[in-house]
């Protein structure tokens, strides 16, 4: 434990930027990654426990595109929708079976499907770990900000998943669509009485979840190294996250994700070797305070 | 003791004794090292169906207790060298306070998010694992070697007595959860399962009901932990690992939930598996999930609830009545 340089930290502005800002990249990878797993419980009532291995591909996409193109823009749009079409062949043939099935079956598929795709990036792109590299666009000088440095590309990150935050909000609360998805959250049985496809609803929302866990892939690609297993930590903390802010809810998971962010980022000066622990911390304190999550409404 | 108590004892008696003559038959290696793997993964995986089968959670964070089991052995040999039958007990006690804790936790829960808390508290225990390097010797495992003093004229260095002991081990362990799912707690949990709410209103305790058997689970598979870190002389952060309870999961599903000895088939079944696909394929995890994917998918219920479905339903055509329909994933 070293409290002295959490203080010192704290006590510095040019450190508290620093810090603040790895804390909201981690955090607004983790929100992408998380609202696609809300949205899915929250409607399907599945947790996609494979959710994290659509996140790998995402970057292993990005990194692909990129090399092959040069162009960071071809290579987000390509993770993107890539992974959005492998997703929808996924929930084709898998998931759509075990919807309403019992959480044995649910798990064990998913379980089925981390197994085969870290097999499958393994194969397509090797074991060892790999690295994207900093696109041309953002190799520029870093930012001062009051003292701290922050490298460009950390803004964009953040301003790109803040927009998605706001650009998937407003969707569902104010078009058909995501009127649509709301009530199906509640009652899917009666929306399809209503005349709506929600078999097609539901593959849509899938694919949507994984269309933003591939674009965080492709944002995580050149700040993170690239490895088969890297979908499986970001789906527990994923999980985290959807717990804390609540299980269906998207400013819940905006909260979650900038709150565990922090977490990690400051947790690490002051408790490098218990970092995780204090996220998981975190999250038995609010399932014992609010077992719904901070945003939660109904129990879940 | 009653008729059917004393029926399981003479079962596991004769079963001890098939497996104490087997080494005698053949002198197989191999043999004698599968059946010390299945008794460890046998007990973790049958410890798991107290909860998934006949309790209705569905662990997904047990293998935090294996991984504890073999930690907390493999330790305190090291570090004391006290006699194996009291390291053994402590580590059942370390084990169950633990689970405890844990339990007290995630069994208010529903479903899925008992599955994941239970998920987050096992990869907490892995991080610490990881982290504790003083202690556990972090990603390299708990290296070493485990002492093994004899006691009672019991030398576990020597692996055809190990096999002994892991055999007694495992057919004492069944017999004690055979015991718990038969006893008055045990249809207390079935109830419990099927209908929570009569449960209570029948004066059942729901949440010492559940809390009591997760803490009895956890107890369990750490005595698979023991038998496992005694086999491998060590203990290892993938014991801990997510893809161990996701492995348990899978156990239990392949023999199935509605048979007590469901899980041990099953363990049975994915140990050869495991070895075929190691021994054949490059790619372990394609072939396992793609099994997976068929079991879960195509037959929808464990190998031998399927075979027991399929003989009692052709008893009862035998009898000109329509096969009954079994309630799936239940235990009776």
């Amino acid at each position: 434990m070293d409290l002295n340089a959490l203080t010192d930290c704290l006590s510095s502005s040019s450190c508290l930027v620093t810090q603040a800002t790895s804390g909201f990249i981690i955090g607004m990878l983790l929100f992408l990654v998380a609202v696609g797993l809300t949205l899915i419980f929250g409607v399907m009532k599945i947790v996609n426990f494979s959710h994290g291995a659509f996140y790998m591909i995402g970057a292993y996409l990005a990194m692909t595109v990129f090399q092959a193109t040069q162009s960071y823009a071809l290579a987000l749009l390509g993770a993107a929708v890539g992974t959005c079409l492998i997703g929808i062949v996924i929930e084709r043939f898998f998931m759509q079976r075990i919807y309403g099935g019992n959480v044995l079956m649910q798990l064990l598929v998913c379980y089925a499907l981390v197994l085969i795709l870290d097999d499958l990036v393994r194969i397509v792109w090797g074991p060892e770990f790999r690295a994207m590299g900093m696109p041309p666009a953002f190799q520029v000088p870093p930012l001062f900000i009051m003292g701290g440095v922050v490298p460009p590309f950390y803004l964009f990150l953040i301003a790109a998943a803040l927009l998605m935050a706001g650009v998937l909000g407003l969707a569902i609360a104010k078009t058909r669509i995501g009127k649509t998805i709301r009530a199906a959250a509640h009652n899917p049985a009666m929306v399809s009485v209503l005349g709506i496809n929600t078999g097609l609803l539901f593959t849509a929302l899938f694919a949507l979840g994984c269309l933003l866990a591939g674009l965080a892939g492709g944002l995580a690609a050149p700040v993170r190294s690239l490895t088969p297993g890297m979908g499986f930590s970001i789906l527990i903390e994923s999980f985290i996250v959807t717990v804390i802010g609540g299980m269906g809810s998207i400013m819940g998971a905006l909260v979650g994700a900038i709150l565990i962010g922090l977490i990690r980022a400051f947790g690490a000066l002051g408790f490098p070797l218990f970092t995780e622990a204090l996220m998981y911390l975190c999250m038995a304190l609010v399932l014992i305070v609010k077992p719904t999550g901070l945003f939660g409404r109904e129990a879940a | 003791m009653t008729r059917p108590a004393l029926r399981d004892a003479a079962l596991a008696l004769a079963g001890f004794l098939v497996l104490a003559i087997l080494p005698l038959i053949t002198s197989s290696s191999a043999l004698i090292d599968f059946v010390i793997r299945c008794a460890a993964l046998g007990l973790f995986a049958t410890s798991l169906n107290l909860l998934v089968g006949y309790g209705g959670m569905v662990s997904f964070g047990h293998g935090l207790f294996f991984g504890m089991g073999a930690y907390s052995f493999g330790i305190l040999m090291q570090r004391t060298g006290m006699p194996i039958p009291l390291a053994v007990l402590l580590t059942l006690c370390i084990s169950a306070l633990v689970a405890l804790v844990v339990g007290a936790i995630c069994v208010r829960l529903k479903e899925i998010y008992f599955a994941f808390v239970t998920l987050a508290f096992q990869m907490l225990v892995h991080s610490m694992i990881i982290a504790w390097v003083p202690v556990t010797g972090g990603d390299q495992g708990l290296r070493g070697g485990i002492p093994r003093p004899a006691f009672l004229g019991i030398n576990l260095s020597d692996q055809k007595q190990l096999y002994l002991f892991s055999a007694a081990l495992l057919v004492l362990g069944l017999l004690a959860m055979r015991h718990i799912v038969s006893s008055p707690f045990g249809y207390a949990l079935r109830m419990v399962r099927d209908n929570a709410t009569r449960a209570g209103f029948l004066g059942i305790n729901v949440y010492r009901t559940r809390l009591t058997a997760f803490v009895l689970a956890g107890a369990f598979a750490s005595l698979g932990g023991v038998i496992m870190s005694l086999f491998v002389s060590g203990a290892y952060p993938e014991f801990a690992f997510w893809t161990m309870s996701g492995e348990a999961v899978f156990i239990v599903m392949l023999g199935g939930t509605a048979n007590f000895l469901g899980p041990l088939v099953g363990t049975g079944i994915l140990l050869l598996l495991n070895d075929f696909v190691t021994r054949t394929a490059e790619h372990h995890g394609l072939v396992l999930g793609s099994v997976i994917l068929l079991f879960a998918l195509g037959l929808r219920k464990g190998l031998l609830d399927f075979v027991m479905e399929w003989l009692a339903a052709r008893r009862t055509r035998d009898a000109a009545t329509p096969a009954p329909v079994a309630v799936k994933g239940t235990s009776t």
